[in-house]
């Protein structure tokens, strides 16, 4: 392969003015959409979607004071999926040279060639895709400087070890800023792209006492820099949720309500998710298989999705393949809704897409009526989980037993932490048996929601 | 002499000779500067996926790129660029070595660095060591056989993927080395239904080869009747039990215990750090006398291993449990000299656009003298766990997990009925204190492992005999 003399070279990304500046303009990548598609269909495609995307990124580390890691991103990727009537091919690059996309269409459909034909397969029906969108103020570049990273990180950290003398050591502070690009196109016809951007902040701190060394971190993540946490708070977070894991002991082998805090509760949420998601549903490996129309958790749950949610971390005009998202109901009285649907799996199951090409996004549980401490209240004795370790869930079957951390509760009372002890049961089960679900609403990824009690489950330990 | 190969793919497109390296090199380090790299990559790879009896989708990837990254006492600074050209690398070089405010240098001489030993593995690219019909041949293959082995199969998921990667690395000393890498990896996995009740099995494994690989040993067709066997075994699957009991773990990918347990706990950066729940403890006795676990990068053609890691260095086999004593840490370049010793040829990255850091190659433990059998029958009342999915470690606390996906309890000797896949729960310091029986019978994995480390996955192995722990807790569902 031969550099082309069209190739770009980097521009530094630009942080004095405040702007995070990214390399490729919205025309030229649209430009690089459209000879993409041009290429394939001269080519013989019958149908080829493609998507180029590029981002750039500075991620700056700070411990005990000192500047560790400084990394400067920039990424750009050229993917696409040609069509020769039911056979499928897909390629993708992260080289912009002219001959690397050609060299990556001509990938596509060689391996189009091979590929046997699925009657399945294909673009979406044109009648669902987006013909306009709103804009879901999902862009607001920060402009921090390494400088400002540096300084802004020192402060959380510094904030985090003096909130506690135990704290003795530190995985230090870091800020993280993206801003990214993408362009989707079609041969039917579809061309859209969007700007969004990223912030983080985290920190990580060790604490230690005679039984030994326990970690934990905060963070907060954001479209806006103005909705972060404020730098204090992560770093004051940071050290009181270490040195409250000091002195953890184990359980003995018991059956009790077990408390699963918000950050812990989403990753319920994300096993249900995944179940009724359509390859989930299509290859029979869900323990929710065909349960549209099933009462699969209480009759007081309520789950939607939310794309369109303006600022949200998971929102988005279209899905992957172009087709309008929209907010909708997932769980409803309990009763499962609908699937997770692109439009290969729409068309295996014989429904409509759900614009969920790119899997569901802002899935959010309906909090209840009560707060944290009032489901502490409401549980009474029991365990509150605040981490889980291990994959230990099987989709097929819902057998869940995973590794888990947390705080024994009497009285709704935390009474002493707890670790080296598994939880299991059975998703369905665990669904069926939620008691309730907090309004302590965690909004930091592509699943929002609160606390969720489940009345039941086995703890093994001592 | 520059690998032929890496000179064609990496240098010679953007026309860069000894002359532009000299000057890369003065560019971006030089006096006030500890180390670093600059990392050339090129990588393709694609992956063929079988199902529902057809191969519909495959795809095919390349990556290009290099990555600069400027090291200064604990410092690091690091920029990559997707294009591989001399005004880009002049960019990235001054934003990595924006970290340090030492004067350039002007040039630094390139001297290539020769092989300390032969290679690993052959480097053919692994994509063309088959045509594509036979590659749909063997997916097809596979999927017959997993269906011919019992009516009750109703899904067969199959694919096979292959990486070719080629790595030129110049390290701040103007030392240069190459390395082509190739990766093949062939996964089944299967749905079972019997009388309503639906069970999965999966399988696979591969290898630093081509994929012929596959074609020898009845490999392919092994691992299909393996995925099914699972699936079969857990459809009697009955609850599995819940509370710490004595384990005895199989031998082969259970060794993914001694990956969580210990290995992380020993990388070098958690360690310099004092984070790891192994800090300071070496000379320590942190498992039974009698285990000894090691290393090792250099077993030819497994998926773990390298000629050289990351950072060039050969890879080699490090011991880091003899006898039940912590003997040493895994290192990179940077964490060793921080420490005070050498780089132990565990600087791993995922990619040019990442960091490298202290990684696994292949952890296993050495067999002992034990018959697995009589391992068995010395248990009255335990569980027998022989597959796993993956786990995880909590580094600083020790508390590490694995989970099951093929166990059974074992009862007066006898291994009685098969079990649910259940998490095993154990703190990695003292686990291994507890190993009472090690089997004769050590075994390396079939070439299925990932790990994951700050977000990067490298392929690794591990391995490892039939092992009785007395005491694990064991996070099932039927309380005794």
């Amino acid at each position: 392969m031969s550099t082309s003399p069209e190739r770009a070279i980097p521009e530094p990304v630009s942080q004095e003015d405040g702007v995070q500046a990214l390399s490729h303009s919205p025309d030229s990548l649209q430009a690089r959409v459209q000879r993409t598609l041009e290429a394939a269909q001269a080519r013989g495609a019958s149908d080829v979607q493609a998507v180029v995307s590029h981002s750039v990124g500075l991620e700056l580390g700070v411990r005990k004071g000192e500047i560790e890691t400084l990394e400067h991103e920039r990424d750009q990727s050229l993917s696409l999926i040609v069509y020769f009537g039911q056979s499928k091919g897909a390629a993708s690059t992260t080289d912009f040279s002219d001959q690397a996309l050609i060299d990556t269409v001509e990938a596509a459909c060689r391996i189009a060639r091979y590929t046997e034909p699925d009657p399945y397969a294909g673009m979406p029906d044109p009648a669902f895709k987006a013909a306009e969108w709103e804009d879901l103020d999902l862009d607001h570049p920060w402009g921090c400087s390494a400088v400002e990273a540096s300084e802004l990180a020192r402060t959380i950290e510094a904030a985090g070890i003096a909130t506690d003398a135990r704290i003795e050591n530190s995985e230090g502070a870091s800020v993280s800023t993206r801003r990214a690009i993408a362009f989707l196109g079609d041969s039917q016809g579809f061309m859209g792209g969007y700007r969004s951007t990223r912030h983080s902040l985290s920190c990580a701190l060790v604490a230690r006492d005679d039984a030994g060394m326990q970690r934990d971190y905060a963070y907060t993540v954001a479209r806006h820099a103005e909705d972060f946490t404020a730098a204090e708070q992560i770093g004051h977070e940071a050290a009181e949720r270490t040195v409250r894991r000091l002195g953890g002991r184990k359980l003995s082998t018991r059956s009790c309500p077990v408390l699963f805090a918000p950050e812990m509760a989403r990753t319920l949420i994300g096993s249900f998710t995944r179940a009724i998601s359509g390859p989930a549903q299509y290859r029979e490996s869900s323990f929710l298989l065909s349960a549209v129309g099933e009462a699969v958790f209480p009759e007081w749950m309520q789950i939607e999705e939310r794309p369109l949610t303006p600022r949200a971390l998971g929102s988005a005009p279209f899905d992957g393949e172009g087709v309008r998202t929209r907010n909708r109901p997932l769980i409803a009285g309990g009763v499962l809704q609908s699937y997770t649907l692109d439009s290969y799996a729409a068309r295996r199951l014989g429904l409509e897409t759900t614009g969920n090409a790119g899997g569901a996004r802002n899935v959010t549980v309906a909090p209840g009526d009560k707060d944290f401490a009032a489901l502490l209240g409401e549980m009474g004795t029991g365990f509150l989980v605040t981490e889980l370790i291990g994959q230990g869930v099987n989709q097929v079957t819902g057998d869940y037993s995973r590794g888990a951390a947390g705080f024994w509760v009497e009285n709704g009372e935390l009474q002493y932490p707890v670790e080296e002890i598994t939880i299991a049961g059975n998703l369905k089960d665990m669904f069926q048996r939620m008691v309730a679900v907090g309004t302590d609403v965690d909004r930091r990824g592509n699943i929002h929601t609160g606390s969720i009690l489940i009345e039941s489950m086995t703890v093994a330990g001592d | 002499m520059i690998d032929s190969l890496a000179q064609q793919t990496l240098l010679d497109p953007a026309g860069l000779g000894d002359s532009e390296l000299s000057t890369l090199l003065g560019t971006t380090f030089g006096r006030g500067i500890d180390g670093g790299d600059c990392y050339f990559q090129f990588s393709s790879q694609e992956r063929w996926s079988l199902e529902d009896g057809i191969v519909k989708s495959a795809s095919f990837n390349i990556e290009r790129g290099v990555g600069i990254r400027v090291v200064r006492g604990e410092q690091t600074g690091f920029a990559y660029s997707d294009d591989i050209a001399m005004p880009a690398m002049l960019e990235a070089a001054k934003t990595a070595r924006s970290i340090a405010d030492a004067g350039q240098s002007g040039r630094i001489a390139v001297a290539s660095r020769a092989p300390s030993r032969p290679v690993l593995y052959a480097p053919d690219n692994p994509l063309d060591s088959l045509d594509e019909q036979a590659k749909i041949d063997l997916l097809k293959e596979v999927d017959a056989v997993a269906r011919g082995a019992d009516p009750r199969v109703t899904q067969v998921m199959c694919s096979l993927a292959g990486v070719h990667e080629v790595v030129l690395i110049l390290n701040a000393r103007g030392e240069l080395t190459t390395d082509v890498r190739p990766l093949v990896r062939l996964n089944v996995q299967v749905i079972v239904e019997q009388g309503g009740r639906r069970e999965s099995g999966t399988s696979g494994g591969g290898g630093r080869s081509g994929y012929r690989y596959f074609l020898e040993a009845d490999r392919a067709a092994g691992y299909a009747r393996e995925a099914v066997r699972q699936a079969l075994v857990n459809l009697e699957a009955r609850e599995a039990p819940a509370g710490t009991m004595k384990v005895v773990l199989g031998p082969g990918w259970p060794g993914v215990l001694l990956h969580e347990a210990i290995g992380h706990g020993l990388e070098g950066d958690f360690n310099r750090k004092g984070t790891s729940a192994f800090s300071g403890r070496i000379g320590e006795q942190v498992a039974a006398k009698g285990i000894t676990i090691v290393d090792d990068g250099t077993l030819e053609g497994r998926r773990g291993s390298l000629n050289v890691d990351d950072e060039g260095n050969p890879t080699q086999q490090t011991v880091l449990i003899e006898d039940g004593v912590l003997r040493g840490y895994m290192q990179d370049e940077m964490n060793a000299r921080l420490m005070g010793v050498h780089s132990t040829g565990n600087g791993r990255r995922e990619s040019y656009a990442r960091l490298p850091m202290p990684r696994m190659t292949n952890t296993y433990m050495l067999g002992g003298d034990a018959d697995p059998e009589e391992i068995l029958a010395s248990v009255d009342d335990g569980l027998y766990a022989v597959n796993f999915g993956g786990g995880q470690v909590d580094i600083t606390s020790g508390k590490f997990v694995f989970s099951a996906s093929e166990a059974y309890r074992v009862e007066k000797g006898k291994v009685t009925y098969p079990v649910k896949g259940a998490t095993l729960i154990g703190n990695g310091p003292d686990v291994l204190t507890r190993v009472s029986m090690i089997g004769n019978d050590m075994k390396l994995d079939t070439g299925v492992g990932t790990c994951g480390k700050e977000g990067q996955g490298v392929p690794v192995g591990v391995g490892q005999p039939t092992l009785r722990i007395d005491g694990m807790t064991v996070g099932g569902t039927q309380a005794a």
